[in-house]
């Protein structure tokens, strides 16, 4: 068998999606942004909305999720994500409209921005990036920091006298009339992207159809954060942060 | 009578400051609105809710959950090159401080009203002038600068309305009504501006190539940010910025000149003082003391070239501002020590009375210029 022969279409099981840039990663080697941005492309590729969807970015590491997608984005002061797509959504209604955010950015800083979106229902679909850390400004304590986590802001672990407790934003989300679906999701496993991808496109197909807000967290590793290898990190995730933020649907209306 | 000749009839109304906002908007074909509610300026909001412009002009009207919140709608909107406003007072403004930065940067269009109360802190909720230099000097973080409009009638509310939306789409750039709680909240008669229609989608994308309404396979990616990690880039963007600023300053300024042709002293005032100072300068002109005023429409781009002229042909002049002094510094640099400026002012919510006006030209101004001579 021949080089030639075995590159035809009837072999073809996988390709970089098309609506995915050649741009070099900034990511850290590790990182789950890169494989959840590589579904997002697959998605609004086999959806056919490269033409339709706008993206919001966040301030953090995705800050530059615009450079690896090929389609239009704004790009958002911290934590302003919801509103701004609030807006883009409501002007313009037949567009697949989606925020791509951190915890910081969410949970903390854009807490009342996420509340407020979500409780009004707007059709935007909330793709949550929790990795318990500040992972640009060089791992400082996040809103979603465990109990007992160490991070640069909390050198010796995070304590609840000091710090406070982790916020559980999800769970909150779920509560909130405004949301249609609301699912917690990993990438750590061959298993878990395929359910992320699912869940990404039903949250991308709700926005479409007008049913409110989806929300669909993914529980993440920052390894230079975590101070980790990247395979020691995907172990602690699985050890500490799934305890604390379990996978699964919330809520699916 | 046909419907045409109907429309064409100029319609007469009498209202707010703040209602005839609201009317304009609709009628300029604004896309979309989003504020929060604060004293002196909610009838925006009410009067917008209550015509559902959605019904009509498909006009998107949202109250959202904070200041915060409406103006990085309005930068959402703006970004999809839709028309796209909000409105607030004083310290809901300070709020929006960072959205304003950001939209500045990003070069978007959009309007943004202030109705000024009297500050600081959460302060009073009668009129002020006192976020002059909040307006013109920057308020947010880094160098940029917001057109300012400074309407003295509730014609100019609906005017400057429409006027803003055509200054921040010509120059991609967001544009700030600065009224106060008098012109608010005041009722006069107003013409209101004829009916635009909203520009419909291909029409963005002519007008507004980098708008992000969904990327065609023809084109690259569209993206709005105000974001570069690279120093010299960013250095770029600020030169584009200045050079803009500065075309702003060459083609924009509006100001308005009463008396003025014999003045031996002129005052200089916006806004609700510059309705009093009109009165004060009638009155000086009754007592033979040569008066005239000059008022900045633009606060930036600001007159400083009509002023400086002024400054080689009267003998003193007089800035009058419900504050503690700001556009009198932009007076000053114009004027350059040629001849003397003084300042009256008050401050905290109270508006000067034209009586108090006159006394303090004739005592800062009129008498000092005596005893020179």
């Amino acid at each position: 068998m021949t080089v030639n022969e075995i590159i035809n279409p009837a072999n073809l099981v996988y390709e970089k999606p098309k609506v995915m840039n050649d741009t070099p990663m900034h990511y850290c080697p590790g990182c789950s942004h890169g494989v959840v941005h590589k579904l997002i492309a697959e998605i609004i590729e086999e959806m056919d909305f490269q033409e339709k969807t706008i993206g919001i970015a966040p301030v953090g590491c995705a800050v530059f999720a615009y450079k690896y997608l090929d389609i239009d984005w704004q790009q958002a002061a911290h934590g302003r994500a919801p509103a701004l797509a609030t807006a883009v959504k409501r002007l313009l209604p037949d567009r697949l409209v989606f925020t791509y955010q951190g915890d910081g950015d969410l949970a903390a800083i854009g807490t009342a921005e996420t509340i407020h979106a979500a409780n009004r229902g707007e059709n935007i679909a909330i793709i949550f990036i929790n990795n318990g850390i500040y992972g640009m400004t060089g791992g400082q304590m996040a809103p979603t920091t465990l109990v007992g986590m160490k991070s640069s802001t909390s050198p010796n672990g995070r304590t609840v006298p000091l710090n406070g407790n982790p916020l559980d934003i999800t769970k909150l989300l779920a509560q909130l009339d405004g949301t249609c679906y609301v699912t917690r999701q990993s990438v750590h496993t061959v298993g878990s992207v395929r359910k992320t991808k699912k869940a990404i496109r039903k949250a991308f197909e709700n926005s479409m159809m007008n049913k409110g807000t989806s929300v669909v967290e993914v529980v993440s590793t920052c390894n230079s954060g975590w101070k980790l290898t990247p395979e020691a990190s995907n172990d602690w995730m699985v050890e500490n942060m799934f305890p604390a933020y379990p996978l699964g649907d919330l809520k699916d209306l | 009578m046909n419907d045409t000749k109907k429309k064409n009839i100029e319609e007469v109304r009498l209202m707010k400051g703040n209602e005839a906002i609201a009317h304009a908007a609709i009628r300029c074909g604004c896309d979309g609105y989003f504020g929060y509610p604060i004293t002196p300026q909610s009838e925006i909001m009410e009067t917008l809710m209550e015509l559902e412009p959605w019904n009509t002009t498909g006009m998107v009207v949202l109250q959202a959950e904070s200041e915060t919140a409406s103006i990085n709608m309005v930068y959402g909107g703006a970004g999809c090159g839709k028309k796209s406003m909000t409105s607030s007072s004083s310290p809901g403004v300070s709020l929006m401080q960072e959205g304003i930065s950001y939209i500045a940067c990003a070069e978007l269009p959009c309007v943004i009203v202030n109705v000024m109360r009297g500050g600081p802190g959460l302060g009073t909720i009668q009129p002020s002038q006192a976020d002059y230099f909040q307006s013109v000097k920057g308020g947010g973080h880094g160098d940029y600068k917001l057109i300012t409009l400074a309407p003295a009638s509730v014609q100019e509310m609906a005017d400057h309305t429409v006027m803003a939306f055509d200054l921040a789409f010509k120059y991609l750039t967001p544009v700030l009504i600065l009224a106060d709680g008098v012109i608010g909240q005041m009722m006069e008669k107003v013409i209101l501006p004829p009916f635009q229609p909203r520009m419909i989608e291909e029409e963005i994308r002519e007008k507004c190539p980098w708008a992000t309404l969904g990327k065609p396979k023809s084109r690259k990616p569209n993206v709005i940010t105000s974001l570069s990690l690279e120093a010299e880039e960013m250095e770029t963007i600020n030169i584009r910025l200045q050079a803009k600023y500065h075309k702003i300053e060459e083609n924009e300024v509006l100001y308005e000149e009463f008396s003025c042709d014999d003045a031996e002293y002129l005052i200089v005032a916006f806004g609700t003082s510059a309705r009093v100072c009109q009165k004060a300068v009638e009155m000086a002109r009754a007592e033979g003391i040569k008066a005239g005023m000059l008022r900045p429409i633009t606060l930036f781009p600001f007159p400083t070239v009509a002023i400086s002229n002024h400054a080689n042909k009267v003998k003193g002049m007089l800035t009058v501002e419900m504050s503690a002094g700001q556009m009198v510094e932009d007076v000053r640099l114009a004027v350059n020590g040629r001849v003397p400026v003084e300042f009256y002012g008050r401050m905290g919510g109270i508006v000067p009375s034209p009586d108090e006006v006159l006394k303090a030209l004739k005592d800062k101004i009129v008498k000092q210029q005596l005893v020179i001579n």
